[in-house]
Formats: C-alpha cells, structure tokens, sequence
C-alpha cells in the first residue's frame, strides 16, 4: 500500500516538473520559432513549431532596420564602465568600514544602509533635474554611469564579506610594514573574489536591464541602449513579429551567457543576501 | 583576544596626530564612493524632500515656488493620483502572495532528490534575467487577443469568447499579476531554497519518529523554520511591488484608460509630461513613506525572529 503512495507522490511529482517545463521554456521556444518566420507565418494556429523554411535572413534585417549593433555596443560600454567603477569604489570604501577605525564609522554606513531602503523610483525626478540643470549632463552616457556606479549596495556586500576575513591577516601586514592601500590591493582584494564575482553578476544584468534610467536621460537615438532600442523598434516596427522576435532573441543571448556561466554566482548571492549574514 | 589589548595599547600611545592620520586615510577609502553617492543619491533624496513643498516646471529661468503643503493637498483631488494608489495596493496585494506560493512550492519541490534538478532551478529562474523588453514582447505576442496562440488554443478548447488579456479592462491587472509572478518567482525561489537548506534534517527525522506525513512534516517543521526567510521574502517582494513601473508600461502602458495606472507611472507622467515637478515630488513623497512603513515593519519584525 505504502509503495503504491510512493509511486503516485512520484508521478504528481514529474507531471508537475513537466508543467513546469513547459511554463517556464514555450515562451522561449515560441520566441525562438517565431524568430525564423515571414511576419504572415508568425501567428499561424497550429503553431508551426519548426518552420518548413526558417528565414534567417531576419536576423541579418534587424541589424539595419535599426542601428542594433550601436545598442548593443551602447549598453556593452555602460555596463562594463558601470561594474568596474562600482567594484573599485565599492570594495575600496567596504574596506574602511570593514577593516578600519574612524570617527563617523558607524552613522555614515548607517546613512549608506538606510538609503538602500529608499526606492529610487522616489528621487529619480529631483536627481535628474540635477543633472540636467546643474551638471549639463542629460542626454549622455556620463549621466547614467554617475547614477549607477556609486552604489550603498555594493559597498553593504562588500563590507560584509570583508568583516569575515580575519583581522589578523591586516595586522600581520601593518607588522611588515604595508600601507593600508597596499593592504587593500595585495590582500583583500584578491581574496574577495567570490564577493566580486557576486556583485559582477548582479551590477551586470542591472545595468544591461536597466530601463528608466536611460528612458529618462538618452533621448538621442544613437546613444540609446539596447532595452530602450529595442521597445523604440517594437513600436515603430510593431507589426514586424518576425523581426521583433529575432532582435528579442538577440538581445537575450549575452545575459544568457553570462548567467549560464556564471549561475553560481547568482544563486550565492542571493541566498547570502537572504540569510543576512 | 590579544588583537583588542594591543590595539587598546597602540590607541594610548599614540600621539594625537596618528589618529588624525588614521581617520585621513580611512576617509580617502571612503571617499571615492561616497562622493559619487552623496552627490548622485543623497543630495537628490534631500531635494526630493524640499521639492514637494514647491512649484516648479524645471526650467532654468523661472524659480522655483514655496507653495507650502498644495502639492499635499491636491493629491486628495487627483483622481488619477487615488487610481494610481489604489491599484497599486492591489496589485501588490495578489502579487505578493501569489509569487511566494509558487516560489515556496517550487522551493520545495525543487529541493527534492529529483531528476535533472539544476535544470529546473535554472529554468525557472532565468526569466528573472531575462531583459524585461524581450520577454515582454514575447508574452505579449502569445497574449494577443486577435491572433496569440493562448487565445487560439481557448478558442480551439470551444472558449467562444476568450479574454482581451492586456486590453481588456476586466482582464488586464491580471494579465499583469500573471506576467509579474512567472517572471519574478525564480528569484524569490532561490532565496527559499536557501532557507530550506538551512533546515536541520533532524528535525524532519523526529517528526517522522514522530509519525508525521508528508503534509504534517511540512506544516509543522519546514513552515515555521521559514519564518525569517519568508519575512525577508514577503518585504523585498512589498517593496517591488511598489515600484513597478518597466512591467507596466511594457503589458498594458497602465491601460485599457487608467486599469492598471500605478503610482510610479503617474510621477514620471507628473514630472516628465506635465513638467510639474513639485507635486510629482508629493507624490513620490507617498510612495517612500509606503516603502519606509514596511521597511520599520521589517526591521521590528527582525528583532523579534532574531
């Protein structure tokens, strides 16, 4: 009786897995089948799965119908600009608060925490306003990496990831001799690479998803991202699903290589975000 | 032990100007990072703040105005502003629950000795990812009333009429909640899955000693040593919620009119259509004490789990 149970619990257990299959993979596989279709073909019911005749040619038109590649390169700059500046500031500052002893310590990373809270979403108007009165800087790549680079949240990782290394190994170096920004470069660095890694990956697909931000301060299509460039094309272009589609998959493929290589990352992250450690 | 007695030491014999230089030097760590933020997040926090007490269209030439608590006042009579909040509640409030289910059950399933078990975790979580543009356009496309294969498929099942999905007053907020749940319950999976490692497997052997089922083991032993997970996840997800806007204006672009117009929609068309910057300042007024009220939730609750 009990193994019958067992096996029933089982079978509920793949269909639901199968379920899940399909919930989470046909949008993508329609996405991708949708790709290599005439726009007449696209929405064909029974859904051709497999087209007789794939037109790859639409992924060589989207690369002219609109400057994609520029996208691309576009929010490849910002993103690659925008990770290093907030791995350099933030683990240099994390240090400080992690490693050591000034006056203000703890109310200033008690500011940086406490705006973490504070959605962006609430401030985005007044600082834009800034930046377009003040610093001249609307409509330029410049804007959105001061926006993005500086973050409290990268400094909070950073700083609880640096308070786990043991203060022995500091004060061994201040022993020999070593400046603190030495200490800095030749130790803690190299030995945070996971906490790195973790705020790579996550600063990364933030930056290459972000889209208010340039929403709001790119208005020159040559400098636009790749988000923002692909929404302009879907509504200039809005009956061209063939071509949506195979731009969408484009568009899709770096964060998909970066996640796939990089999951581990991802899924650490988070978790040691959650246990608050 | 040692370190504390010989740094206490090193503290009292130094001479005064070593700690000068010590607090010099851990403010040039600081300093690069902290510039950027207090320039590009805190000054602009502060002017939010001040902002909503003014009148101001942006422009260089004409000053802003003191006008006191109006842009307040006027939020009772917008209209838009009262949509926009409600919905917003709304939303967040079948979002919130309807993505820590699915987040928590597929946790759980997923944390079972199963039969490529990477594979479904990866699955799931990558439209979280996923550029929120593509995707969007995808599901729009499978959601078209006219020509999507969701509509078609009801059709072909004999559903005469199926639902207008994102433009159908009555079916949009859903389509929404619905894209909002699939694409964000990765996330949130991840982190209960954290949570469940986290459990003692001795627990779960007693309660079997104990005689307990399936059911029984996980309401009495994987529920409650979720707690701090779940509060975590209940939180960050409120907030999000708050938030939305991309998913908004990429499903339905806050329509069929104002259905599903949420409050971060109406301050970019406040602020960026209107170029009425101080009641746009109101209103975001509104949406950070909402976050800043769950936020003290969270903190109050931390302390009592802790």
């Amino acid at each position: 009786m009990r193994k019958r149970k067992i096996r029933f619990g089982r079978i509920l257990l793949y269909l639901v897995l199968i379920l899940l299959a399909l919930t989470m993979l046909l949008p993508f596989a329609w996405m991708i089948s949708a790709s290599l279709k005439l726009n007449k073909d696209v929405f064909t019911f029974p859904i051709e799965w497999i087209p007789k005749k794939p037109r790859w040619q639409n992924y060589l038109d989207i690369w002219t119908v609109i400057p994609l590649g520029r996208f691309i390169l576009n929010t490849a700059k910002l993103t690659i600009i925008v990770t290093l500046l907030q791995l350099l500031t933030s683990s240099f500052a994390a240090y400080a608060f992690a490693k050591l002893d000034f006056k203000g310590k703890d109310a200033l990373f008690l500011g940086y925490i406490g705006t973490i809270a504070v959605p962006w979403q609430a401030y985005m108007v007044p600082q834009f306003i800034m930046m377009r009165n003040v610093f001249h800087l609307n409509d330029t790549h410049l804007a959105i990496i001061c926006l993005q680079a500086f973050s409290a949240f990268g400094v909070f990782l950073m700083k609880q990831f640096y308070s786990g290394v043991p203060d022995e190994l500091c004060e061994a170096a201040r022993i020999d001799g070593m400046s603190e920004y030495q200490i800095w470069w030749d130790i803690m660095l190299p030995l945070s690479r996971p906490a790195l890694s973790t705020l790579t990956i996550f600063t990364f697909v933030a930056t290459w998803n972000d889209f208010l931000g340039p929403l709001i301060y790119l208005t020159t299509t040559e400098k636009k991202t790749i988000q923002i460039g692909l929404r302009m094309f879907i509504s200039q272009y809005s009956t061209e699903y063939g071509l949506i589609m195979a731009a969408s998959v484009v568009v899709l493929i770096p964060v998909l290589a970066v996640f796939l290589s990089l999951q581990k990352y991802f899924v650490q992250g988070i978790a040691t975000s959650g246990l608050k450690g | 032990m040692t370190d504390e007695i010989s740094v206490k030491r090193a503290k009292t014999v130094t001479p005064k100007i070593r700690r000068r230089r010590n607090n010099l030097i851990a403010y040039s760590f600081i300093a690069p990072n902290f510039i950027g933020f207090a320039v590009f997040t805190l000054v602009p926090i502060v002017m939010a703040v001040v902002l909503s007490f003014m009148k101001w269209n942006g422009s260089g030439v004409q000053p802003p105005r003191f006008v006191g608590l109006d842009n307040y006042a006027h939020l009772f009579r917008d209209r838009r502003f009262v949509e926009a909040f409600f919905n917003t509640i709304i939303y967040t409030a079948v979002t919130v629950p309807v993505t820590m289910i699915f987040a928590l059950l597929l946790a759980v399933i997923l944390n079972q000795k199963i039969f490529a078990r990477n594979f479904f975790r990866t699955i799931t979580f990558f439209p979280y990812v996923a550029s929120l543009v593509a995707v969007a356009a995808v599901w729009n496309a499978l959601f078209s009333p006219e020509k999507g294969p969701v509509n078609e498929m009801l059709r072909a099942l004999g559903i005469a009429n199926p639902p207008g999905w994102a433009v159908d007053p009555n079916w949009a907020m859903v389509t929404l909640i619905m894209f909002s749940v699939w694409k964000n319950m990765g996330y949130y999976m991840v982190m209960y899955l954290a949570g469940l490692q986290g459990i003692s497997p001795d627990l779960y052997e007693a309660a079997s000693l104990d005689g307990a089922n399936s059911f029984q083991k996980f309401r009495y032993v994987t529920i409650p040593q979720l707690e701090a997970t779940n509060f975590l996840v209940l939180v960050m997800l409120t907030i999000q919620c708050f938030k939305v806007y991309d998913i908004v204006l990429m499903i339905t672009n806050a329509g069929p009119g104002t259905k599903t117009l949420v409050l971060v929609f109406h301050i970019y068309n406040v602020a960026f259509k209107q170029w009425d910057l101080g009641y746009a300042g109101a209103i975001s007024m509104v949406l950070f004490l909402m976050v800043m009220i769950v936020t003290v939730l969270q903190f109050r609750g931390e302390k009592k789990t802790a």
